[in-house]
């Protein structure tokens, strides 16, 4: 028992991957070490703060608490996988835009999560987005730059002009 | 760094496959579901199956079917957000989507089952620590220990039921199905749960959660009402159901109750049902007097330990506030 190493194939970002680890390895574990993909982070490693977030099929999951072994045959996208080889996702832009990033240790499960819910839903209002990004714990910027950066991120993917207010974008007025 | 242990996995696809599995391993096999709940408890060393058998690619338990009318099933791996999100749960049974809807982040929902919360792991402030601090108190009752550092007198443990589903499933009557490999039982939400927090389950060990009946809605309703510090993450330190039927027809243009059930939970290892509420509403006009009597007797018998979130006693006084919550809910819905 757990001498023997599992391998699977999945799709990670696009791109098949195939992978050996230790069967009782957590998907952060396998991507982290044995796929040397360190975007996604390790935070409190027991589902309460959200760093470690990425899409299966489409859906965001917390890899600190999925196997390995279950991500044989899904569609994975972790954080390297957002940016479009040099060209930004929108909501990238928009977090580095407002400052919604400080030490940006919680940045690639919000953004993750950001993604999921735009493509649900393209105009969200502020409650939708509280809500969507509950399960996302930042410890330094606050809530608020993440909101507009994701509010901002949704009006410019819809093509249309947004201006932050004044006293986001210049401290208090 | 706080890895898994070791274990055997195993991915059964058919309800006859998983229960053969446990019942050949034995109680060193654990099910898993979403991982929520187990995982965590896991890294913690709280939980130690030598074997893990998951429950998420078998497809009859991931199926929602019939509809209010004749009363829905509910497989035991559906996932909460697909709860959430259900147009016929929202539609029929409002109250479960609601309850769902306060369990834990979207994140979680995504992965956690409605039959993992179901038989969640009672949660107690000495025993939701990690290996080296529950070390640190010579570890306790539920776990390696041989004290229940809650009442260290008491023989019994004392950790909490902490799902805000089991309240609601015990106050509308729902039903859980059961299978081993000597076949399947159905038993009553109401009585599956034990006022022990290490034996808190009717469930053997062998035995599958396949799934949940919802009974019709033939003119009940019901609400929840959630106590927590955050409005995301965190377990309920008291929740309370309450359900209500009328008689058909008005005396006196009132409607009078004829059934009526509050169902406290997050207080005591199991969900506590306040037979003296239903006493106070059930042949009366369903007005403040009666909802007041209620929320009393709620208040009196609820009786949380130290061991949560919040003092106990503030606690103990939210159980009377909640209940006038969920039952003035009731009320206005009209």
């Amino acid at each position: 028992m757990g001498k023997q190493k599992a391998h699977i194939q999945f799709v990670l970002n696009g791109e098949t991957a195939e992978v050996a680890f230790a069967p009782h390895k957590t998907l952060l574990e396998v991507l982290r070490e044995d796929l040397g993909l360190m975007g996604t982070k390790h935070g409190c490693e027991l589902g309460e703060c959200g760093t470690c977030t990425v899409l299966v099929n489409g859906r965001s999951i917390l890899s600190c608490l999925m196997l390995g072994l279950d991500a044989e045959g899904q569609d994975v996208k972790s954080i390297e996988g957002m940016a479009n080889g040099s060209q930004l996702h929108p909501l990238q832009e928009t977090f580095a835009d407002t400052g919604a990033a400080q030490c940006g240790y919680c940045s690639p499960g919000f953004l993750l999560v950001a993604e999921e819910l735009l493509k649900k839903n393209p105009n969200p209002n502020r409650e939708t987005i509280k809500e969507a990004l509950s399960g996302n714990l930042c410890r330094c910027t606050g809530y608020i730059k993440i909101y507009e950066a994701v509010e901002l991120a949704a009006a410019r993917m819809r093509g249309e002009e947004m201006e932050l207010p004044r006293a986001s974008v210049y401290g208090l007025e | 760094m706080m890895r898994l242990p070791k274990f055997e996995y195993r991915v059964p696809r058919t309800i006859a496959e998983a229960v053969k599995i446990v019942g050949d391993v034995g109680p060193t096999a654990q099910f898993v579901a979403g991982g929520t709940d187990l995982y965590p408890n896991m890294k913690r060393r709280q939980q130690t199956p030598r074997t893990v058998i998951s429950v998420m690619r078998v497809p009859e338990l991931n199926q929602i079917t019939g509809d209010g009318k004749s009363g829905v099933r509910i497989g035991a791996s559906v996932t909460l957000t697909d709860i959430v999100e259900h147009p016929l749960i929202n539609r029929d049974y409002p109250v479960i989507a609601y309850a769902a809807r306060t369990i834990s982040t979207p994140i979680l929902r995504n992965m956690g089952t409605i039959g993992g919360n179901l038989l969640l792991d009672t949660r107690c402030n000495y025993y939701d620590q990690n290996y080296e601090w529950r070390k640190g108190i010579n570890f306790c009752l539920k776990k390696d220990g041989d004290v229940c550092w809650v009442a260290p007198g008491s023989s019994k443990c004392w950790a909490v039921q902490s799902s805000d589903l089991v309240p609601v499933m015990v106050a509308i009557g729902a039903k859980f199905r059961l299978a081993s490999t000597l076949g399947e039982r159905m038993i009553d939400a109401a009585g599956f749960y034990n006022d022990d927090g290490i034996d808190y389950l009717k469930k053997r060990p062998d035995e599958l959660l396949v799934d949940i009946h919802l009974p019709p809605t033939n003119g009940w309703r019901a609400s929840y009402q959630k106590l927590r510090r955050r409005g995301a993450f965190d377990f309920p330190v008291l929740g309370v159901a309450a359900y209500i039927k009328f008689e058909n027809g008005r005396a006196n243009g009132e409607r009078t109750v004829r059934d009526a059930k509050i169902v406290l939970g997050g207080i005591a290892p199991s969900p506590i049902q306040i037979a003296e509420a239903s006493a106070a509403l059930i042949g009366h006009a369903f007005d403040d007097e009666y909802i007041q009597a209620a929320a009393e007797a709620a208040y009196v018998k609820a009786r949380p330990l130290d061991n949560t979130d919040f003092v106990m006693n503030w606690r103990k006084q939210m159980a009377r506030q909640y209940t006038l919550r969920a039952l003035r809910a009731l009320a206005v819905s009209d």
